[in-house]
Protein backbone atom coordinates (compact mmCIF):
# COMPACT_ATOMS: atom_id res chain seq x y z
CA UNK A 1 0.00 0.00 0.00
CA UNK A 2 2.27 2.51 0.82
CA UNK A 3 4.40 1.59 -2.50
CA UNK A 4 1.33 2.46 -4.51
CA UNK A 5 1.03 5.81 -2.27
CA UNK A 6 4.95 6.52 -3.17
CA UNK A 7 3.96 5.98 -6.95
CA UNK A 8 1.15 7.83 -7.32
CA UNK A 9 2.76 10.62 -5.18
CA UNK A 10 5.73 10.39 -7.98
CA UNK A 11 2.96 10.46 -10.76
CA UNK A 12 1.30 13.57 -9.52
CA UNK A 13 4.51 15.07 -8.94
CA UNK A 14 5.89 14.22 -12.62
CA UNK A 15 3.13 15.41 -13.76
CA UNK A 16 2.96 18.75 -11.96
CA UNK A 17 6.49 19.49 -12.72
CA UNK A 18 5.78 18.74 -16.70
CA UNK A 19 2.75 21.50 -16.73
CA UNK A 20 5.24 23.94 -14.62
CA UNK A 21 8.34 23.79 -16.89
CA UNK A 22 5.19 23.56 -19.87
CA UNK A 23 3.99 27.14 -18.22
CA UNK A 24 7.01 28.41 -17.89
CA UNK A 25 8.34 27.52 -21.34
CA UNK A 26 4.97 29.19 -23.04
CA UNK A 27 5.60 32.54 -20.84
CA UNK A 28 9.72 32.59 -22.47
CA UNK A 29 7.95 32.46 -25.57
CA UNK A 30 5.43 35.24 -25.22
CA UNK A 31 8.40 37.30 -23.60
CA UNK A 32 10.26 36.87 -26.72
CA UNK A 33 7.31 37.44 -29.06
CA UNK A 34 6.95 41.05 -28.29
CA UNK A 35 10.68 41.44 -28.86
CA UNK A 36 12.13 42.74 -32.26
CA UNK A 37 12.71 40.90 -34.86
CA UNK A 38 9.78 39.58 -35.66
CA UNK A 39 11.40 36.56 -37.84
CA UNK A 40 9.25 37.02 -40.34
CA UNK A 41 11.45 34.93 -43.44
CA UNK A 42 11.64 32.03 -40.33
CA UNK A 43 7.55 32.21 -39.94
CA UNK A 44 7.04 32.32 -43.99
CA UNK A 45 8.65 29.06 -44.13
CA UNK A 46 6.92 27.34 -40.66
CA UNK A 47 4.01 28.58 -42.95
CA UNK A 48 4.36 26.66 -45.91
CA UNK A 49 6.05 23.88 -43.29
CA UNK A 50 3.24 23.22 -41.86
CA UNK A 51 0.74 24.41 -43.76
CA UNK A 52 1.43 23.68 -48.13
CA UNK A 53 3.25 20.24 -46.55
CA UNK A 54 0.31 18.71 -44.04
CA UNK A 55 -1.93 19.88 -47.19
CA UNK A 56 -1.80 16.52 -48.99
CA UNK A 57 -2.49 14.56 -46.26
CA UNK A 58 -5.10 16.37 -44.50
CA UNK A 59 -7.15 16.67 -47.71
CA UNK A 60 -6.67 12.96 -48.39
CA UNK A 61 -8.04 12.26 -45.00
CA UNK A 62 -10.57 14.63 -45.02
CA UNK A 63 -11.82 12.58 -48.41
CA UNK A 64 -11.56 9.35 -46.65
CA UNK A 65 -14.22 10.44 -43.72
CA UNK A 66 -16.40 12.10 -46.55
CA UNK A 67 -16.61 8.86 -48.24
CA UNK A 68 -16.54 6.79 -45.08
CA UNK A 69 -19.61 8.54 -43.70
CA UNK A 70 -21.15 8.55 -47.18
CA UNK A 71 -21.35 4.55 -47.12
CA UNK A 72 -21.87 4.09 -43.45
CA UNK A 73 -24.54 6.89 -42.76
CA UNK A 74 -26.71 5.89 -46.03
CA UNK A 75 -27.48 2.33 -45.00
CA UNK A 76 -28.13 3.25 -41.10
CA UNK A 77 -30.49 6.16 -42.43
CA UNK A 78 -32.02 3.84 -45.04
CA UNK A 79 -33.00 1.61 -42.22
CA UNK A 80 -34.61 4.40 -40.53
CA UNK A 81 -36.24 6.05 -44.10
CA UNK A 82 -34.47 9.10 -43.46
CA UNK A 83 -32.78 8.77 -46.57
CA UNK A 84 -32.96 12.76 -47.56
CA UNK A 85 -31.12 13.84 -44.43
CA UNK A 86 -27.59 12.17 -45.56
CA UNK A 87 -26.58 15.74 -47.28
CA UNK A 88 -27.24 17.05 -43.83
CA UNK A 89 -25.88 14.34 -41.94
CA UNK A 90 -22.30 14.01 -43.76
CA UNK A 91 -21.84 18.25 -44.19
CA UNK A 92 -22.99 18.52 -40.79
CA UNK A 93 -20.74 15.80 -39.42
CA UNK A 94 -18.41 17.10 -41.22
CA UNK A 95 -17.96 20.88 -40.94
CA UNK A 96 -18.93 20.56 -36.87
CA UNK A 97 -16.49 17.21 -35.51
CA UNK A 98 -14.80 15.41 -37.81
CA UNK A 99 -13.15 17.88 -40.10
CA UNK A 100 -12.06 19.83 -37.01
CA UNK A 101 -11.06 17.02 -35.04
CA UNK A 102 -9.32 14.87 -37.83
CA UNK A 103 -7.39 17.61 -38.82
CA UNK A 104 -5.92 18.37 -35.72
CA UNK A 105 -4.93 14.52 -35.17
CA UNK A 106 -3.25 14.41 -38.33
CA UNK A 107 -1.32 17.67 -37.83
CA UNK A 108 -0.20 16.41 -34.35
CA UNK A 109 0.84 13.16 -35.87
CA UNK A 110 2.37 15.13 -38.81
CA UNK A 111 3.64 17.93 -37.86
CA UNK A 112 3.91 17.25 -33.95
CA UNK A 113 6.43 14.60 -34.94
CA UNK A 114 8.56 16.66 -36.85
CA UNK A 115 8.64 19.89 -34.49
CA UNK A 116 9.36 17.15 -31.67
CA UNK A 117 12.42 15.32 -33.60
CA UNK A 118 13.82 18.62 -35.38
CA UNK A 119 13.78 20.28 -32.12
CA UNK A 120 15.22 17.61 -30.17
CA UNK A 121 17.84 16.92 -32.57
CA UNK A 122 19.00 20.45 -33.04
CA UNK A 123 19.34 20.47 -28.91
CA UNK A 124 21.04 17.52 -28.87
CA UNK A 125 23.67 18.79 -31.60
CA UNK A 126 23.94 22.04 -30.07
CA UNK A 127 22.38 23.76 -32.88
CA UNK A 128 19.60 25.13 -30.47
CA UNK A 129 23.00 26.20 -28.12
CA UNK A 130 24.57 27.51 -31.17
CA UNK A 131 21.29 29.87 -31.85
CA UNK A 132 21.65 31.45 -28.68
CA UNK A 133 25.99 32.02 -28.50
CA UNK A 134 24.42 33.88 -31.82
CA UNK A 135 22.87 36.09 -29.95
CA UNK A 136 19.51 34.88 -31.39
CA UNK A 137 16.51 34.01 -29.02
CA UNK A 138 15.66 30.63 -29.36
CA UNK A 139 11.96 30.69 -28.30
CA UNK A 140 11.77 33.22 -30.94
CA UNK A 141 13.48 31.62 -33.67
CA UNK A 142 12.54 28.50 -33.23
CA UNK A 143 9.04 27.92 -30.97
CA UNK A 144 7.48 31.15 -31.41
CA UNK A 145 7.83 30.98 -34.92
CA UNK A 146 6.51 27.01 -35.51
CA UNK A 147 3.28 27.61 -32.89
CA UNK A 148 2.28 30.96 -35.06
CA UNK A 149 2.39 28.43 -37.96
CA UNK A 150 0.26 25.95 -35.94
CA UNK A 151 -2.44 28.54 -35.21
CA UNK A 152 -2.63 30.31 -38.31
CA UNK A 153 -2.72 26.70 -40.42
CA UNK A 154 -5.23 24.46 -38.48
CA UNK A 155 -8.13 26.52 -39.52
CA UNK A 156 -7.39 26.62 -43.64
CA UNK A 157 -6.30 22.77 -43.00
CA UNK A 158 -9.56 21.93 -41.46
CA UNK A 159 -11.46 24.44 -44.42
CA UNK A 160 -9.35 22.02 -47.08
CA UNK A 161 -10.65 18.73 -45.13
CA UNK A 162 -14.24 19.94 -44.62
CA UNK A 163 -14.15 21.10 -48.28
CA UNK A 164 -12.74 17.28 -49.43
CA UNK A 165 -15.16 15.36 -47.50
CA UNK A 166 -18.06 17.56 -48.64
CA UNK A 167 -16.84 16.83 -52.09
CA UNK A 168 -15.88 12.94 -51.85
CA UNK A 169 -19.19 12.12 -49.95
CA UNK A 170 -21.06 14.16 -52.73
CA UNK A 171 -19.29 11.76 -55.21
CA UNK A 172 -19.92 8.31 -52.88
CA UNK A 173 -23.42 9.28 -52.96
CA UNK A 174 -24.39 10.07 -56.65
CA UNK A 175 -22.29 7.05 -57.34
CA UNK A 176 -25.18 4.94 -55.68
CA UNK A 177 -27.81 7.48 -56.46
CA UNK A 178 -26.90 10.13 -58.38
CA UNK A 179 -27.95 14.32 -56.89
CA UNK A 180 -26.58 17.09 -58.17
CA UNK A 181 -23.74 19.20 -56.22
CA UNK A 182 -25.69 21.88 -55.50
CA UNK A 183 -28.52 19.73 -54.15
CA UNK A 184 -26.54 18.16 -51.68
CA UNK A 185 -25.00 21.55 -50.98
CA UNK A 186 -28.52 23.17 -50.27
CA UNK A 187 -29.59 20.21 -47.95
CA UNK A 188 -27.05 19.82 -46.40
CA UNK A 189 -26.67 23.33 -44.98
CA UNK A 190 -30.30 23.28 -44.44
CA UNK A 191 -31.32 24.45 -40.96
CA UNK A 192 -27.03 25.54 -39.95
CA UNK A 193 -25.94 28.83 -39.59
CA UNK A 194 -22.73 31.05 -39.55
CA UNK A 195 -21.72 30.14 -36.51
CA UNK A 196 -22.07 26.59 -37.14
CA UNK A 197 -19.26 26.77 -39.31
CA UNK A 198 -17.31 29.21 -37.80
CA UNK A 199 -16.90 28.11 -34.63
CA UNK A 200 -15.78 24.74 -35.27
CA UNK A 201 -12.87 26.29 -37.62
CA UNK A 202 -11.58 28.47 -35.43
CA UNK A 203 -11.00 26.32 -32.11
CA UNK A 204 -8.71 24.29 -34.39
CA UNK A 205 -6.81 27.51 -34.00
CA UNK A 206 -6.63 26.13 -30.65
CA UNK A 207 -5.67 22.56 -31.29
CA UNK A 208 -2.69 24.73 -33.38
CA UNK A 209 -1.71 26.40 -30.55
CA UNK A 210 -1.48 22.56 -28.45
CA UNK A 211 0.21 20.88 -31.05
CA UNK A 212 3.03 23.60 -31.38
CA UNK A 213 3.48 24.61 -28.22
CA UNK A 214 3.75 20.80 -26.77
CA UNK A 215 5.85 19.40 -29.59
CA UNK A 216 8.29 22.53 -29.39
CA UNK A 217 8.38 22.27 -25.53
CA UNK A 218 9.21 18.52 -26.14
CA UNK A 219 11.74 19.38 -28.53
CA UNK A 220 13.75 21.59 -27.20
CA UNK A 221 13.92 19.73 -23.53
CA UNK A 222 15.17 16.69 -25.03
CA UNK A 223 17.77 14.79 -23.40
CA UNK A 224 20.49 12.20 -24.45
CA UNK A 225 21.51 11.19 -27.89
CA UNK A 226 19.07 9.56 -30.73
CA UNK A 227 17.07 7.64 -28.06
CA UNK A 228 16.18 11.22 -26.12
CA UNK A 229 15.16 12.48 -29.70
CA UNK A 230 12.76 9.42 -31.13
CA UNK A 231 11.66 9.90 -27.07
CA UNK A 232 10.02 13.89 -28.20
CA UNK A 233 9.06 12.52 -31.52
CA UNK A 234 6.79 10.07 -29.64
CA UNK A 235 5.98 12.10 -26.84
CA UNK A 236 5.21 15.01 -29.33
CA UNK A 237 2.70 13.20 -31.20
CA UNK A 238 1.19 11.56 -28.37
CA UNK A 239 0.59 14.52 -25.62
CA UNK A 240 -0.53 16.65 -28.60
CA UNK A 241 -3.05 14.26 -29.68
CA UNK A 242 -3.88 13.78 -25.80
CA UNK A 243 -4.37 17.39 -25.43
CA UNK A 244 -6.29 18.09 -28.94
CA UNK A 245 -8.92 15.18 -27.87
CA UNK A 246 -9.20 16.69 -24.25
CA UNK A 247 -9.01 20.42 -25.99
CA UNK A 248 -11.72 19.41 -28.12
CA UNK A 249 -14.40 17.75 -25.38
CA UNK A 250 -13.93 21.48 -23.64
CA UNK A 251 -14.26 23.52 -26.77
CA UNK A 252 -17.44 21.76 -27.58
CA UNK A 253 -19.10 22.30 -24.42
CA UNK A 254 -17.79 25.78 -25.32
CA UNK A 255 -19.28 26.63 -28.38
CA UNK A 256 -22.68 24.59 -27.17
CA UNK A 257 -23.00 27.49 -24.30
CA UNK A 258 -21.82 30.56 -26.30
CA UNK A 259 -22.91 30.04 -30.06
CA UNK A 260 -25.91 27.71 -30.11
CA UNK B 1 64.52 60.44 -1.00
CA UNK B 2 62.71 58.69 -3.78
CA UNK B 3 60.13 61.04 -5.58
CA UNK B 4 56.53 59.81 -5.57
CA UNK B 5 56.70 59.82 -9.46
CA UNK B 6 59.41 57.29 -9.58
CA UNK B 7 57.75 55.60 -7.01
CA UNK B 8 54.77 54.82 -9.00
CA UNK B 9 56.53 53.94 -12.42
CA UNK B 10 58.61 51.33 -10.83
CA UNK B 11 55.05 50.10 -9.25
CA UNK B 12 53.65 50.15 -12.77
CA UNK B 13 56.44 48.87 -14.07
CA UNK B 14 56.96 45.98 -11.27
CA UNK B 15 53.41 45.12 -12.02
CA UNK B 16 53.85 45.27 -15.96
CA UNK B 17 56.80 42.60 -15.55
CA UNK B 18 54.01 40.46 -13.62
CA UNK B 19 51.73 40.24 -15.18
CA UNK B 20 54.21 39.31 -18.45
CA UNK B 21 56.13 36.57 -16.40
CA UNK B 22 55.27 33.12 -17.11
CA UNK B 23 52.98 34.51 -20.26
CA UNK B 24 53.41 35.57 -23.51
CA UNK B 25 50.68 38.02 -22.93
CA UNK B 26 50.36 40.27 -25.81
CA UNK B 27 48.21 43.57 -24.21
CA UNK B 28 47.67 44.13 -20.50
CA UNK B 29 44.42 45.13 -20.78
CA UNK B 30 42.35 41.94 -19.84
CA UNK B 31 39.47 41.09 -22.29
CA UNK B 32 37.85 38.56 -19.89
CA UNK B 33 38.24 38.34 -15.97
CA UNK B 34 36.68 35.48 -13.87
CA UNK B 35 36.89 35.38 -10.43
CA UNK B 36 35.66 32.77 -8.09
CA UNK B 37 33.67 30.78 -10.06
CA UNK B 38 31.54 28.19 -8.97
CA UNK B 39 29.22 25.65 -10.83
CA UNK B 40 27.46 22.56 -9.80
CA UNK B 41 24.64 20.17 -10.94
CA UNK B 42 22.66 18.64 -8.45
CA UNK B 43 25.72 17.13 -5.84
CA UNK B 44 28.40 16.94 -8.09
CA UNK B 45 30.42 20.00 -8.15
CA UNK B 46 32.15 20.80 -11.25
CA UNK B 47 33.87 24.25 -10.78
CA UNK B 48 35.09 25.27 -7.57
CA UNK B 49 36.10 29.09 -7.48
CA UNK B 50 38.08 29.56 -11.19
CA UNK B 51 40.27 32.49 -11.35
CA UNK B 52 41.36 33.08 -14.48
CA UNK B 53 41.89 36.40 -17.03
CA UNK B 54 42.82 36.28 -21.02
CA UNK B 55 43.84 39.68 -22.22
CA UNK B 56 43.19 40.82 -25.85
CA UNK B 57 45.45 38.91 -28.52
CA UNK B 58 46.19 35.97 -26.16
CA UNK B 59 45.17 32.44 -26.23
CA UNK B 60 44.83 30.64 -22.94
CA UNK B 61 44.32 27.28 -23.51
CA UNK B 62 42.38 24.76 -21.15
CA UNK B 63 43.47 21.30 -20.47
CA UNK B 64 42.21 18.75 -17.93
CA UNK B 65 40.68 15.12 -17.62
CA UNK B 66 36.63 14.27 -19.10
CA UNK B 67 34.77 16.00 -16.93
CA UNK B 68 36.57 18.53 -15.25
CA UNK B 69 33.95 21.27 -16.14
CA UNK B 70 35.79 22.75 -19.34
CA UNK B 71 33.15 22.95 -22.23
CA UNK B 72 31.02 24.27 -18.67
CA UNK B 73 33.50 26.87 -18.48
CA UNK B 74 32.65 28.35 -22.13
CA UNK B 75 29.26 27.96 -21.81
CA UNK B 76 29.28 30.04 -18.43
CA UNK B 77 31.53 32.76 -20.77
CA UNK B 78 29.16 32.65 -23.10
CA UNK B 79 25.96 32.64 -20.96
CA UNK B 80 24.26 29.25 -22.50
CA UNK B 81 24.74 28.75 -18.76
CA UNK B 82 24.39 30.54 -15.04
CA UNK B 83 27.42 30.57 -12.58
CA UNK B 84 26.24 29.19 -8.91
CA UNK B 85 28.61 32.44 -7.59
CA UNK B 86 31.54 34.40 -8.64
CA UNK B 87 31.49 36.83 -11.71
CA UNK B 88 32.19 37.02 -15.22
CA UNK B 89 33.71 40.66 -16.86
CA UNK B 90 33.89 40.87 -20.50
CA UNK B 91 36.13 43.77 -21.22
CA UNK B 92 34.87 45.01 -17.86
CA UNK B 93 31.39 44.54 -17.58
CA UNK B 94 29.79 41.94 -15.42
CA UNK B 95 27.31 39.56 -17.70
CA UNK B 96 26.32 36.71 -14.56
CA UNK B 97 23.48 39.16 -13.85
CA UNK B 98 22.74 40.67 -17.17
CA UNK B 99 19.27 40.46 -18.95
CA UNK B 100 18.66 38.65 -22.16
CA UNK B 101 18.55 41.17 -24.39
CA UNK B 102 21.85 42.71 -22.90
CA UNK B 103 23.51 39.53 -22.69
CA UNK B 104 22.80 39.13 -26.58
CA UNK B 105 24.62 42.19 -26.78
CA UNK B 106 27.80 40.84 -25.54
CA UNK B 107 27.46 37.70 -27.06
CA UNK B 108 27.87 39.61 -30.44
CA UNK B 109 31.29 40.23 -29.46
CA UNK B 110 32.20 36.60 -29.14
CA UNK B 111 32.25 33.26 -31.24
CA UNK B 112 31.89 30.06 -30.39
CA UNK B 113 33.60 26.66 -32.24
CA UNK B 114 31.25 23.87 -30.82
CA UNK B 115 32.95 21.03 -30.10
CA UNK B 116 31.19 18.61 -32.53
CA UNK B 117 30.72 22.48 -34.77
CA UNK B 118 27.00 22.46 -34.17
CA UNK B 119 25.88 23.64 -37.74
CA UNK B 120 22.74 23.97 -38.67
CA UNK B 121 21.72 21.43 -40.50
CA UNK B 122 18.63 22.41 -42.42
CA UNK B 123 21.17 25.50 -44.20
CA UNK B 124 23.52 25.23 -46.52
CA UNK B 125 27.29 26.45 -45.36
CA UNK B 126 26.36 29.68 -46.94
CA UNK B 127 23.66 29.77 -44.79
CA UNK B 128 25.38 28.86 -41.80
CA UNK B 129 28.12 31.45 -42.16
CA UNK B 130 25.75 34.13 -43.09
CA UNK B 131 23.54 33.61 -39.84
CA UNK B 132 24.80 35.90 -37.65
CA UNK B 133 25.26 38.32 -40.38
CA UNK B 134 21.60 38.65 -41.19
CA UNK B 135 20.49 38.64 -37.74
CA UNK B 136 23.14 41.35 -36.25
CA UNK B 137 24.27 43.43 -39.52
CA UNK B 138 22.94 45.84 -41.94
CA UNK B 139 24.50 44.28 -45.13
CA UNK B 140 22.50 43.97 -47.80
CA UNK B 141 22.43 40.19 -49.77
CA UNK B 142 25.38 40.65 -51.83
CA UNK B 143 27.69 42.51 -49.01
CA UNK B 144 26.94 38.93 -46.86
CA UNK B 145 27.43 36.91 -49.63
CA UNK B 146 31.03 38.70 -50.26
CA UNK B 147 31.35 38.27 -46.59
CA UNK B 148 30.93 34.89 -46.70
CA UNK B 149 33.01 34.20 -49.24
CA UNK B 150 35.60 36.36 -47.52
CA UNK B 151 35.27 34.05 -44.55
CA UNK B 152 34.82 30.86 -46.42
CA UNK B 153 38.50 31.42 -48.32
CA UNK B 154 40.17 32.50 -44.47
CA UNK B 155 39.36 28.80 -43.66
CA UNK B 156 39.78 27.01 -47.04
CA UNK B 157 36.27 26.50 -48.26
CA UNK B 158 35.67 28.81 -50.65
CA UNK B 159 34.21 26.07 -53.02
CA UNK B 160 31.75 24.44 -50.53
CA UNK B 161 29.24 26.86 -50.71
CA UNK B 162 26.38 25.22 -51.64
CA UNK B 163 27.11 21.87 -49.52
CA UNK B 164 24.89 20.84 -46.92
CA UNK B 165 26.71 20.19 -43.52
CA UNK B 166 26.03 16.33 -43.93
CA UNK B 167 27.94 16.37 -46.99
CA UNK B 168 31.15 18.16 -45.06
CA UNK B 169 33.59 15.32 -42.99
CA UNK B 170 34.64 16.57 -39.58
CA UNK B 171 37.66 18.48 -40.34
CA UNK B 172 35.44 20.61 -43.12
CA UNK B 173 32.34 21.06 -40.42
CA UNK B 174 34.95 22.13 -37.76
CA UNK B 175 36.16 24.92 -40.45
CA UNK B 176 33.10 25.80 -41.09
CA UNK B 177 32.09 26.30 -37.51
CA UNK B 178 35.16 29.07 -37.00
CA UNK B 179 33.95 30.88 -40.02
CA UNK B 180 30.81 31.08 -38.73
CA UNK B 181 31.87 31.88 -35.31
CA UNK B 182 34.57 35.01 -37.06
CA UNK B 183 31.45 35.92 -39.08
CA UNK B 184 31.12 39.17 -36.50
CA UNK B 185 34.67 39.53 -36.04
CA UNK B 186 34.37 38.97 -32.34
CA UNK B 187 36.88 40.29 -29.92
CA UNK B 188 36.37 36.81 -27.84
CA UNK B 189 36.97 33.80 -29.51
CA UNK B 190 36.40 30.63 -27.40
CA UNK B 191 36.75 27.27 -29.01
CA UNK B 192 36.06 24.06 -27.63
CA UNK B 193 37.60 20.92 -28.30
CA UNK B 194 38.78 22.23 -31.93
CA UNK B 195 41.00 19.29 -33.21
CA UNK B 196 38.93 16.09 -31.12
CA UNK B 197 38.22 13.41 -33.51
CA UNK B 198 40.05 14.75 -36.32
CA UNK B 199 43.26 13.03 -37.63
CA UNK B 200 46.89 14.43 -37.16
CA UNK B 201 46.69 16.04 -40.63
CA UNK B 202 43.51 17.35 -40.10
CA UNK B 203 44.67 18.70 -36.27
CA UNK B 204 47.45 20.38 -37.99
CA UNK B 205 45.65 22.40 -40.42
CA UNK B 206 42.98 23.64 -37.86
CA UNK B 207 46.07 24.68 -35.15
CA UNK B 208 47.29 26.42 -38.29
CA UNK B 209 44.17 27.80 -39.22
CA UNK B 210 44.13 29.40 -35.63
CA UNK B 211 47.39 30.43 -35.26
CA UNK B 212 46.40 32.54 -38.83
CA UNK B 213 43.73 34.20 -37.59
CA UNK B 214 44.98 35.18 -34.50
CA UNK B 215 48.02 36.89 -36.14
CA UNK B 216 44.88 38.42 -38.69
CA UNK B 217 42.31 39.56 -35.65
CA UNK B 218 43.64 40.88 -32.54
CA UNK B 219 41.38 38.06 -30.23
CA UNK B 220 41.02 37.02 -27.03
CA UNK B 221 40.66 33.11 -27.25
CA UNK B 222 40.25 30.28 -24.64
CA UNK B 223 40.84 27.18 -26.33
CA UNK B 224 39.54 23.87 -24.42
CA UNK B 225 41.49 20.91 -25.43
CA UNK B 226 42.43 17.46 -24.74
CA UNK B 227 45.20 17.65 -27.68
CA UNK B 228 48.35 18.52 -25.78
CA UNK B 229 50.22 19.29 -28.92
CA UNK B 230 48.24 21.65 -30.10
CA UNK B 231 47.84 23.43 -27.22
CA UNK B 232 51.33 23.56 -27.21
CA UNK B 233 51.34 24.61 -30.83
CA UNK B 234 48.56 27.21 -30.61
CA UNK B 235 48.05 28.87 -26.72
CA UNK B 236 50.24 31.41 -24.91
CA UNK B 237 49.42 29.95 -21.59
CA UNK B 238 47.87 26.83 -20.52
CA UNK B 239 45.70 26.37 -17.31
CA UNK B 240 45.19 22.71 -16.54
CA UNK B 241 41.94 22.26 -14.53
CA UNK B 242 41.84 19.40 -11.70
CA UNK B 243 39.16 18.93 -9.28
CA UNK B 244 37.25 22.23 -10.25
CA UNK B 245 40.15 24.16 -9.95
CA UNK B 246 42.81 25.43 -11.87
CA UNK B 247 46.19 23.24 -10.28
CA UNK B 248 48.69 25.56 -12.47
CA UNK B 249 48.61 28.43 -15.11
CA UNK B 250 51.79 29.47 -17.38
CA UNK B 251 53.31 28.83 -20.51
CA UNK B 252 53.81 25.09 -21.84
CA UNK B 253 57.71 25.72 -20.35
CA UNK B 254 56.87 25.95 -16.60
CA UNK B 255 54.41 23.65 -16.64
CA UNK B 256 56.55 20.93 -18.18
CA UNK B 257 59.14 22.22 -14.52
CA UNK B 258 55.66 21.76 -12.68
CA UNK B 259 57.01 19.38 -9.44
CA UNK B 260 52.94 18.43 -8.93
CA UNK B 261 52.65 14.60 -9.58
CA UNK B 262 49.37 15.03 -11.21
CA UNK B 263 51.15 18.12 -13.78
CA UNK B 264 53.55 15.56 -14.53
CA UNK B 265 50.99 12.46 -15.01
CA UNK B 266 49.30 14.46 -16.90
CA UNK B 267 51.61 15.80 -19.71
CA UNK B 268 53.36 12.32 -19.48
CA UNK B 269 49.99 10.76 -20.92
CA UNK B 270 49.37 13.17 -23.34
CA UNK B 271 52.47 13.57 -24.96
Amino acid sequence: MPSTLTSVWSLTNRFLEWFGNLGLFAWQVLRAAVRRPFEGRELIRQLDEVGSRSLPLVALAGAAIGAVLALETRSSLVQFGAKSMLPAAIVFSIIHETGPVVTGLVVSGRVGAGIGAELGSMKVTEQIDAIEACGVNPYKFLAFTRIVACILMLPLLTLAADFCGVMVGWIANTLVEPISFQKFIHQGLAGTSFNDFLAPTLRTAVFGLIIGMIACFQGMRTQGGTAGVGLSATSSVVLSSLFVILADVILVKFILVFFS
Amino acid sequence: MMHLEQVVLLAAEESRAVAIEGSAAKTDAPALVLQDLHKSFRSQIVLNGIHLNVSSGETLAVLGRSGTGKSVLLKLIIGLQKPDSGSIHIHGQEITGLDLDALNEIRKKMGFLFQHAALYDSLTVEHNVAFPLKRHTKMTDSEQRDRVKELLAAVGMEGDLQKMPADLSGGMQKRVGLARALALEPAILLLDEPTAGLDPITSGEIDELILKLQEEHDMASIVVTHDLHSAKTIADRIALLHEGNVLIEGTFQELEKSDDQFVSEFLKRDS
